[in-house]
C-alpha cells in the first residue's frame, strides 16, 4: 500500500516545496484528467482504474474533497487481482458514507468475497466492513460473520478477522449481533491452537460477556486453563508470541481482564489453577530480569498488574492481597515514574479490601514520601488519593498532618481536592473533637480560597451539635481571627461561632463581649455581601448573649453604610435587627435569638462535594466502594448513640446544607425556621409575618396524630427544609449516583430504614422522595414527600400502594389522595396508614407514575414497613430476661446467624442501632459485658409477640452471633434476616 | 506604532527581521509563520491578531511582508507603509523576489533604518532616499562635507522631497492617468456595483524649483468657474453648461505630500512643487457615470445531468477608432468537468484545468464591435447532490482611456526664479484604463 501511494505522490509530482496554490492548481488537473479518464464511454483496464482510483485516494487524503470515483471503486471490488480490491476496499472504507446509495452494491461485492472461500478476499472483506462498521453492514453481515468465526474450515486468520469484525460490529449496534446459538462454539475459540485466534476471540468475548455474563460463565474455566498453560510455559515455548522473552503478554492480560468480569470460580480446582498461577505471576516477577529492554519489563509489568487487578477484584485471598501489595510496595520506589504511579493507583483499590488495608498501611512512610518529592503532579495526585484511601483511626493524625503541610505547596490544580479529603478525613476519623476544630480552622487559614462551602458549613454543623466542643472552637477562632490577614471562610466561621457561642469564652478579660464584636467588625469592611449579612445575623445574637453590647451594635447597625445599603438583603437586615432589638423584650429576644438547635444528621455533604467533583467517571471503583462502606458506616452511626449528632446518618439527603443565606436565624431559608422550635417558628412568623416558608413546617406540627406522640428530637426533617432553591444547588447524594432501577435496589433501601423512620427513600435525576414515618402499638403513618427536582411539573401523578399475596391480609395501608399535578421544584406530601393486623415479612410496593416532558415514568419501591416497626420495649431484669429465654427454648423458636461485620465494630453505633429497632437495650443483663441484650414486644392488631434478641460480637474476626427468640417462629426469622443486614 | 517588520519567502523562511520595539519577541516571527503563511486554511484577512498581537501583511509574488506591532495602530497607516515600502524596494532593484532580496539585504536593512524611526514613518520618498542611500557604497565615501551637510539640510528642510539645484537641459513631463475598472453585472445586463479607482502619476523632469498646477474636469471646480462665469459673463454660461457635462464626480481623493492641501481646501486646485523623476501625484476613486468598456453576454444551459452549453458574448462600449489590448475572458466550468470543447470566432480558447475555466484571450480589439464564443462542457456524474455553485465569468482588459471621464485640463509649470515659461515644457499625457475585478455572473 505505501508503495502504490508514493507512486501517486510521484505521479502528482507534488514535491515539498511548493506553494500551496501549486498543489491546488496541480491537483485540479489531475482531477480534470481523471474526470476525462472516467468518463463513460471509455473502458479502463484494472491497473489504471486501480491507478486513478488510488490517485484519488490520495488526494482525498491530502484534504482535497472527493465526489466522483465511487463507482470505479465498487468496480475494483469485482477484480480477482489483490492488489485493486485492495485499493476499492481502501477507498469505500475511507470515502463512502453510510448511507451511501452505492452501499447496496458493496454489500454485494462483500458477500461475495465472504463466500469466495479465499482467505485473503475474505480478509478483505472483513476489514472493509469492520473500518464501515454502519449499521447497514451490521444488518447485512450480523449473521453471517459468526458462522465463518465458528465454522471449522475457516482460516486461522480469517478467524482473526472475523472476531475483531464482529466485535466491531456488536460495539456499533449490540441489538443486531444475537449470539445465541453461537455461543457456546464461540467460548472454545479460547481453545484454539493458532494464539492469535484466541487473542482475537477473547477481545470479543470480553465484550460480549460483559453484558450478559450468565451465557459466557463457561469461559472462566477455559479461560484459566489457558492463563495456566500461558504461564507455566517456558519463554521459548510460544515462539512467536513471545516478546521479549515474555510468552503471549497480549493474551495473557486479556485473559485476565475476562476474568475480572467474573466472580471467582466455584469449582475448587478451577479456582486452585488460578490461584496457582497468580501465585506463579507474582513469583515470576521477583525474578531477575531475563532482558534490560524496557519492553520486557513492560510487558512483565502489564501481566502483573492485570493479575493484582484480579486479585482485588477477587479480593477473597489475604495471601495473594498481601502479596500484590508486597509487590506494589517495591513499585513504589521504582525509578519509573510510570510504575509508580501505576502502583499508587493500584494500592489505592487494595487499601479498600480489609485483608490488605493493613499490608498497605505499611508502606505510608514511602506515600507521603513521595507527596513531598515526586516530580510529576500526577503521581502526586494519586498518592494524596492513596493517603485518602489508606487512613484510618490510628492514623488518621498523621495522614491528616502531612497532608495539611503538602497543602502549602500543592499544585493549584488539586488543591480544591485536597482541602476536601482533609475535611473529611479529619471528620471522619475525629476522635477528639478539639483536634477536629483545630484542623479545619488550619486548613482554613493555609487554602482558603479552595475551602468550599460545604466544608465550613461542616464544621459549624458539628461545633453546633457537639456541646463539649463549642467552648474549645469558639476560644479558638477567636485566636485565629487575631491574625491581621486572615481569609474570608475564617470570617464566616467565626462569626457564626462566636454568635452562637461567644458567651463561652466572655469570662476571659481578653476575649470581653466588646472585644469580640470589635474584632469582628474589625473585618467586616473587607468582606463580600454573604459574609456581610451573616455577620449582621452574629451581631444581633451578640445583643441577645451580651446585653451591654446593645448600644454598640444599634450603633453600627443603625448607620448608613447599613441601614441605607445598597444591597438589599444588607438593609433588610440592617433595619429589621435594629427594631428587634429596639422593641421586643428580653424576653422575646432571647426566645427569637436562641442556640440554634442541633442540625439534623445528614450526609457529610462534603463527601458528595468530592464524588460531585470526581465525576462518576472518575470515581474508580475501590473509590465507590468505599463510599459505600463509609455511607453504611455513617448510617448506622445515626439515631442516636455516643454521637448523637455529628456523624451524618442519612446517607441520601440533599438538603445537606444551609443555603449560604441560611443564617442564624435563617430569615428567607425555610431550614433553619423549620429547625427552631415549634414556638419560635411561630413567633418569628408573627414578628416577620413571613409566612410562607414557615408553612409545611405548621401543616405537620398541626396533625394531631403527631401531636399524641412525643416530639421528635429532630423536631423537623431535612426534608421539610428543602425549600425549592436547595434542591437545585445541592450536591447529589449517594443514591442519585447510581441509576433508579425501580426494583432490585429497593431491598437495599428497605435495609437501610429497618433501624430509622426518617430519611431518603428514593432519588433520581427528576424525583425525590422523603420518607418520615411514626409508629405506636400496631398503627402507624408514614409522610411520603415527593420532591421535583426539574423545573418542569410532572402531569397526571399517581401513587398506589399495593401489598403482594398474603401480605394483603397481613397489612392494612390506606393511601391518601394526591395533588396529581407537582410543580417544577415543588414538593408534595402524602399520608399513608398502616395498620399491622398480624406479623409479615414482606414489604408493600409504592408504585409512582407520573408524566415528565411527556415521557411516562414508572417507578416501584418497596416501602419500608418492617415488622420491627412495630416494636413495643419492654424493660426487665437479668433474672426475667433469662427465664423468658428459657420458656422459648423451642428449635423453631430460635432463630441464629453468624455473619461478617459489614461496617466497623462500634459499640456506640451498635448501641444506636439496636435502640433504633424498637426493642429495649437491657444493660447489666448478659454476664458478658461485649455482648448486647434486648427485649420487646411486636404489636399486632390479632396478638402480641413477645421477642428476646441477644447480639455477640466479636472484635478479632470481625463476626457477629446474632441469636433470636421469639414466641412466634416467623417472627424470629424475619427480624433475624433483618438485621443481619444491619452491622 | 509598528514594532517590527518580517520579510518571509514563500515557505515562511524569514528574510529580513527588523524589531523595533522591545514588546515584539522574536516568537513573534513564528508566530505568523506558523498561524497565516502555514495555516491549513487560507488566510484571507490581511490583518491577523495572534495572542494580542496584530501581524498586517501584503504579498508580492511569493513574498510576504509582514508588519506587527502590539499597539492600537491606525491599519490604514501600516498598510499605506507597508505599499510604500514595495515600492522603494521596487525604485530600488526592481522587482520583489526572494532573490533580489536575498540580494540586496544590506540595502534593505539600511532603507528600513531609515523610513522607520521607533516604529513611527519617516520620509519614504524615493527621490529623496536614493540621495544618500545609495547602491554604490564605495562612492558615498567620497562625498563631501559639503555634499553630506547639504543631504541633511535637504531631508529635514522644508521640501523634503526635492533637491535643490536640479537641471535639465530639456524640461519634461509625463502625466500618465491609470484607472481600473471594477464591475458586477447581473446576468440580465444590470449593474449591480461599478466603481473606478485611478491615479494620476508623473514623472517629471525640470529643472530648478517649479511650481505646478493641475487641472482636471473635477465637477465641483467646473461649477464653481462656471458660477463665476455666469456671474461675470452672461456668454460664457452656454460654454459653462457644456463643460459641465463632461466634468466627473470624484468621491474621494489623496495625494502626494508635495501637493499643498491647504490650497487645495479653499481654492479646489492642485499646486505643488514637484519631487523629481516618477512619483504618484494622486489617487482618486469615482462611483458615477462611468463608461464600461466591455459588456458581457452569458448564456448557460444545462442538457441533463452530463452536458452544460456555454455561449458568451462580448461586446466593446467604446469609439470604434480606439483598440482595446490583452483582453482575456475567463469562463469558470464546473467542477466534475470531464471534457470541453471551444468554438470562438475571434482569438483564442483554452480549457485549463488546473483553474477549473475556460480561458478566451484576444489580442487586441477595436470600439463598437462584438465577438463570441461557445463552448461545450461533458460533466461526470456525481453522487453529490451539491449544485454547482455558478461562479461569475471575470475579464481583463486594457483601454486607453479613462473609464472614469477623468480628462485633464491643464498642466501649468511656473518658475520664476530660471527662465523657462510654462510654454518651454513638453508635457507628455497618456490614459490607460485597465480591468479590476470586472466580473458579470452568468
Amino acid at each position: 500500500m505505501m508503495l502504490t501511494q508514493s507512486d501517486a505522490q510521484k505521479d502528482l509530482h507534488l514535491q515539498e516545496g511548493k506553494s500551496k496554490e501549486a498543489e491546488i492548481k496541480r491537483i485540479n488537473k489531475e482531477l480534470a484528467n481523471i474526470r476525462s479518464k472516467f468518463k463513460g464511454d471509455k473502458a479502463l483496464d484494472g491497473y489504471s482504474k486501480k491507478k486513478y482510483v488510488c490517485k484519488l485516494l490520495f488526494i482525498f487524503l491530502l484534504g482535497h474533497d472527493i465526489d466522483f470515483g465511487h463507482m470505479e471503486a465498487v468496480n475494483l471490488l469485482s477484480s480477482n487481482k489483490y492488489t485493486e480490491k485492495q485499493i476499492g476496499y481502501l477507498f469505500i472504507s475511507v470515502l463512502v458514507n453510510s448511507n451511501s446509495e452505492l452501499i447496496r452494491l458493496i454489500n454485494n461485492a462483500i458477500k461475495n468475497d465472504l463466500s469466495s472461500r479465499n482467505p485473503t478476499f475474505m480478509c478483505l472483506a472483513l476489514h472493509c466492513i469492520a473500518n464501515v462498521g454502519s449499521r447497514e453492514m451490521a444488518e447485512a453481515f450480523a449473521g453471517e460473520i459468526p458462522r465463518i468465526l465458528v465454522a471449522g474450515d475457516t482460516m486461522d486468520s480469517v478467524k482473526q478477522s472475523a472476531a475483531l469484525c464482529l466485535l466491531r460490529l456488536y460495539k456499533t449496534s449490540p441489538d443486531l449481533v444475537l449470539m445465541g446459538e453461537w455461543t457456546s462454539r464461540v467460548v472454545h475459540l479460547l481453545n484454539d491452537q493458532h494464539m492469535g485466534v484466541v487473542t482475537a476471540a477473547i477481545s470479543l468475548i470480553t465484550c460480549l460477556s460483559q453484558k450478559n455474563p450468565d451465557e459466557f460463565k463457561t469461559c472462566v474455566s477455559l479461560a484459566v486453563s489457558r492463563l495456566s498453560r500461558i504461564v507455566s510455559s517456558a519463554s521459548t515455548d510460544l515462539q512467536d508470541y513471545t516478546y521479549y522473552f515474555v510468552p503471549a503478554p497480549w493474551l495473557s492480560c486479556k485473559l485476565l481482564r475476562l476474568l475480572q468480569c467474573y466472580p471467582p470460580p466455584e469449582d475448587g480446582a478451577v479456582k486452585g489453577r488460578l490461584v496457582e498461577c497468580l501465585e506463579t505471576i507474582l513469583n515470576k516477577a521477583q525474578e531477575p530480569p531475563k532482558s534490560k529492554k524496557v519492553q520486557h519489563s513492560n510487558a512483565k509489568n502489564a501481566i502483573l498488574f492485570e493479575a493484582i487487578a484480579l486479585i482485588i477484584h477477587y479480593d477473597s485471598e489475604p495471601n495473594l492481597l498481601v502479596r500484590a501489595c508486597n509487590q506494589l510496595g517495591q513499585f513504589l520506589q521504582h525509578r519509573e515514574t510510570n510504575l509508580r504511579y501505576l502502583a499508587l493507583e493500584s494500592m489505592c483499590t487494595l487499601a479498600s479490601s480489609e485483608f490488605s488495608h493493613e499490608a498497605v498501611k505499611t508502606h505510608i512512610e514511602t506515600v507521603i514520601n513521595a507527596l513531598k518529592t515526586e516530580r510529576d503532579v500526577s503521581v502526586r495526585q494519586r498518592a494524596a488519593d492513596l493517603l485518602y484511601a489508606m487512613c484510618d483511626r490510628s492514623n488518621a493524625k498523621q495522614i491528616v498532618a502531612e497532608m495539611l503541610s503538602y497543602l502549602e505547596t500543592a499544585d493549584y490544580s488539586i488543591r480544591e481536592e485536597m482541602v476536601l479529603k482533609v475535611a473529611i478525613l479529619a471528620e471522619k476519623y475525629a476522635v477528639d473533637y478539639s483536634w477536629y476544630v483545630d484542623t479545619i480552622l488550619n486548613l482554613i487559614r493555609i487554602a482558603g480560597d479552595y475551602v468550599s462551602e460545604e466544608v465550613w458549613y461542616r464544621v459549624i454543623q458539628i461545633v453546633i451539635n457537639r456541646d463539649d466542643v463549642q467552648g474549645y472552637a469558639a476560644k479558638t477562632v477567636f485566636e485565629a481571627l487575631q491574625a491581621p490577614a486572615c481569609h474570608e471562610n475564617m470570617v464566616k466561621v467565626g462569626g457564626y461561632i462566636l454568635g452562637e457561642f461567644g458567651n463561652l469564652i466572655a469570662g476571659d478579660p481578653r476575649s470581653s463581649p466588646l472585644v469580640q464584636f470589635n474584632l469582628l467588625h474589625s473585618k467586616f469592611h473587607l468582606c463580600s455581601v454573604p459574609t456581610r449579612a451573616l455577620l449582621l445575623s452574629a451581631y444581633i445574637k451578640f445583643i441577645n448573649l451580651f446585653p451591654e453590647t446593645k448600644s454598640t451594635i444599634q450603633e453600627v447597625l443603625r448607620c448608613d453604610s447599613q441601614i441605607r445599603n445598597s444591597d438589599v438583603e444588607l438593609q433588610q437586615r440592617a433595619v429589621e435587627y435594629l427594631k428587634l432589638s429596639s422593641i421586643a423584650s428580653t424576653d422575646v429576644l432571647a426566645t427569637v435569638l436562641e442556640e440554634m438547635p442541633p442540625f439534623p444528621e445528614r450526609e457529610s455533604s462534603i463527601l458528595a462535594k468530592l464524588k460531585k467533583k470526581k465525576g462518576p467517571g472518575a470515581v474508580s471503583a475501590g473509590e465507590l466502594e468505599e463510599g459505600k462502606r463509609e455511607g453504611g458506616e455513617l448510617n448506622g452511626g445515626g439515631g442516636g448513640g455516643e454521637r448523637p449528632g455529628d456523624t451524618t446518618a442519612m446517607a441520601a439527603s440533599n438538603a445537606s446544607t444551609p443555603s449560604p443565606s441560611a443564617d442564624l436565624l435563617g430569615l428567607r431559608s425555610a431550614a433553619p425556621v423549620s429547625a427552631a422550635p415549634p414556638s419560635a417558628g411561630s413567633l418569628l412568623v408573627d414578628v416577620f409575618s413571613e409566612a410562607g416558608p414557615a408553612a409545611p413546617a405548621a401543616g405537620v406540627h398541626d396533625d394531631g396524630f403527631l401531636r399524641d406522640l412525643e416530639p421528635p428530637t429532630e423536631s423537623s426533617d431535612s426534608l421539610l427544609a428543602e425549600g425549592p432553591g436547595d434542591s437545585d444547588s445541592a450536591p447529589p447524594s449517594v443514591v442519585s449516583e447510581d441509576p433508579a432501577p425501580p426494583l432490585p435496589e429497593s431491598d437495599e433501601l428497605l435495609n437501610k430504614f429497618v433501624c430509622k423512620n426518617n430519611g431518603v427513600l428514593f432519588e433520581n435525576q427528576l424525583l425525590q422522595i422523603g420518607i418520615k414515618s411514626e409508629y405506636r402499638q400496631n398503627l402507624g403513618r408514614m409522610y411520603l414527600f415527593y420532591g421535583n427536582k426539574t423545573s418542569v411539573q410532572f402531569v397526571s401523578f399517581s401513587t398506589t400502594v399495593n401489598c403482594p399475596g398474603e401480605l394483603q391480609s397481613q397489612l392494612n395501608v390506606q393511601l391518601k389522595p394526591v395533588d396529581p399535578l407537582v410543580e417544577g421544584g415543588a414538593q408534595v406530601q402524602q399520608v399513608i396508614n398502616i395498620e399491622c393486623l398480624t406479623d409479615f415479612s414482606d414489604a408493600p410496593l409504592l408504585n409512582i407514575k407520573f408524566r415528565y416532558g411527556g415521557a411516562l415514568q414508572n417507578l416501584s419501591l418497596k416501602l419500608p414497613v418492617t415488622i420491627n416497626k412495630f416494636f413495643q420495649p419492654t424493660e426487665m431484669s437479668s433474672q426475667d430476661f433469662f427465664q423468658r429465654w428459657k420458656q422459648l427454648s423451642q428449635p423453631q423458636q430460635e432463630a441464629q446467624k453468624i455473619f461478617k461485620a459489614n461496617h466497623p465494630m462500634d459499640t456506640e453505633v451498635l448501641k444506636a442501632k439496636l435502640l433504633g429497632l424498637g426493642t429495649a437495650l437491657l444493660d447489666n443483663v448478659d454476664p458478658n459485658p461485649e455482648n448486647f441484650v434486648c427485649a420487646g414486644v411486636i404489636q399486632t392488631k390479632a396478638q402480641q409477640v413477645g421477642c428476646l434478641l441477644r447480639l455477640e460480637p466479636n472484635a478479632q474476626a470481625q463476626m457477629y452471633r446474632l441469636t433470636l427468640r421469639s414466641s412466634k417462629d416467623t417472627v424470629a426469622k424475619r427480624l433475624c434476616e433483618l438485621l443481619s443486614e444491619q452491622f | 506604532m509598528i514594532g517590527g517588520l518580517f520579510i518571509y519567502n514563500h515557505k515562511g523562511e524569514v528574510l529580513i527581521s527588523r524589531v523595533y520595539r522591545d514588546d515584539i519577541g522574536r516568537n513573534a516571527v513564528d508566530a505568523f509563520r506558523v498561524n497565516v503563511i502555514h495555516a491549513r486554511q487560507q488566510v484571507r484577512s490581511p490583518v491577523t491578531n495572534i495572542a494580542r498581537t496584530s501581524f498586517f501583511h501584503v504579498k508580492r509574488s511569493n513574498i510576504w511582508l509582514a508588519a506587527v506591532t502590539k499597539q492600537n495602530v491606525n491599519a490604514a497607516m501600516v498598510f499605506e507603509f507597508l505599499y510604500k515600502m514595495c515600492d522603494v524596494m521596487t525604485a530600488y532593484f526592481g522587482k520583489i523576489s526572494e532573490e533580489n532580496i536575498k540580494n540586496n539585504f544590506v540595502l534593505i536593512y539600511e532603507l528600513l533604518d531609515e523610513i522607520l524611526d521607533f516604529g513611527y514613518p519617516q520620509n519614504s520618498e524615493t527621490g529623496a532616499l536614493k540621495t544618500f542611500i545609495t547602491q554604490q557604497g564605495i562612492k558615498s565615501q567620497h562625498q563631501t562635507k559639503e555634499e553630506q551637510s547639504q543631504i541633511t539640510s535637504q531631508v529635514t528642510g522644508q521640501i523634503g522631497w526635492r533637491r535643490e539645484g536640479i537641471k535639465y537641459r530639456r524640461n519634461e513631463l509625463f502625466l500618465d492617468v491609470l484607472e481600473s475598472v471594477n464591475l458586477l453585472m447581473s446576468p440580465q445586463g444590470q449593474v449591480l456595483s461599478a466603481h473606478v479607482s485611478g491615479r494620476v502619476v508623473m514623472k517629471s523632469y525640470l529643472s530648478g524649483m517649479p511650481e505646478c498646477k493641475f487641472g482636471m474636469n473635477d465637477k465641483i471646480v467646473i461649477d464653481k468657474q462656471g458660477k463665476a462665469g455666469a456671474g461675470d459673463e452672461a456668454g460664457k454660461s452656454e460654454l459653462g453648461g457644456s463643460s459641465g457635462k463632461q466634468s466627473i464626480a470624484i468621491d474621494d481623493c489623496t495625494f502626494h505630500q508635495c501637493v499643498r492641501l491647504s490650497k487645495f481646501d479653499s481654492e479646489r486646485s492642485i499646486s505643488f512643487i514637484p519631487p523629481d523623476g516618477e512619483y504618484e501625484l494622486m489617487r482618486y476613486r469615482t462611483t458615477k457615470d462611468i463608461i464600461l468598456p466591455f459588456r458581457v453576454i452569458p448564456l448557460v444551459r444545462e442538457v441533463g445531468r452530463t452536458k452544460l452549453e456555454v455561449k458568451v458574448v462580448i461586446k466593446s462600449n467604446f469609439k470604434p477608432s480606439l483598440l482595446a489590448q490583452k483582453i482575456e475572458v475567463r469562463i469558470p466550468t464546473p467542477l466534475n468537468t470531464s471534457g470541453v470543447q471551444v468554438i470562438c470566432m475571434k482569438g483564442k480558447a483554452k480549457y485549463k484545468a488546473s483553474e477549473n475555466a475556460i480561458v478566451w484571450k484576444i489580442k487586441r480589439m477595436a470600439g463598437m464591435k462584438e465577438s463570441q464564443i461557445s463552448a461545450e462542457i461533458e460533466l461526470l456524474p456525481t453522487n453529490d447532490k451539491k449544485k454547482w455553485a455558478r461562479p461569475p465569468i471575470s475579464m481583463n482588459f486594457e483601454v486607453p482611456f479613462a473609464p472614469s471621464g477623468l480628462k485633464v485640463r491643464y498642466l501649468k509649470v511656473f518658475e520664476s526664479k530660471l527662465n523657462y515659461s510654462d510654454h518651454d515644457v513638453i508635457k507628455w499625457v497618456r490614459y490607460i484604463g485597465r480591468s479590476g475585478i470586472y466580473e458579470t455572473r452568468c
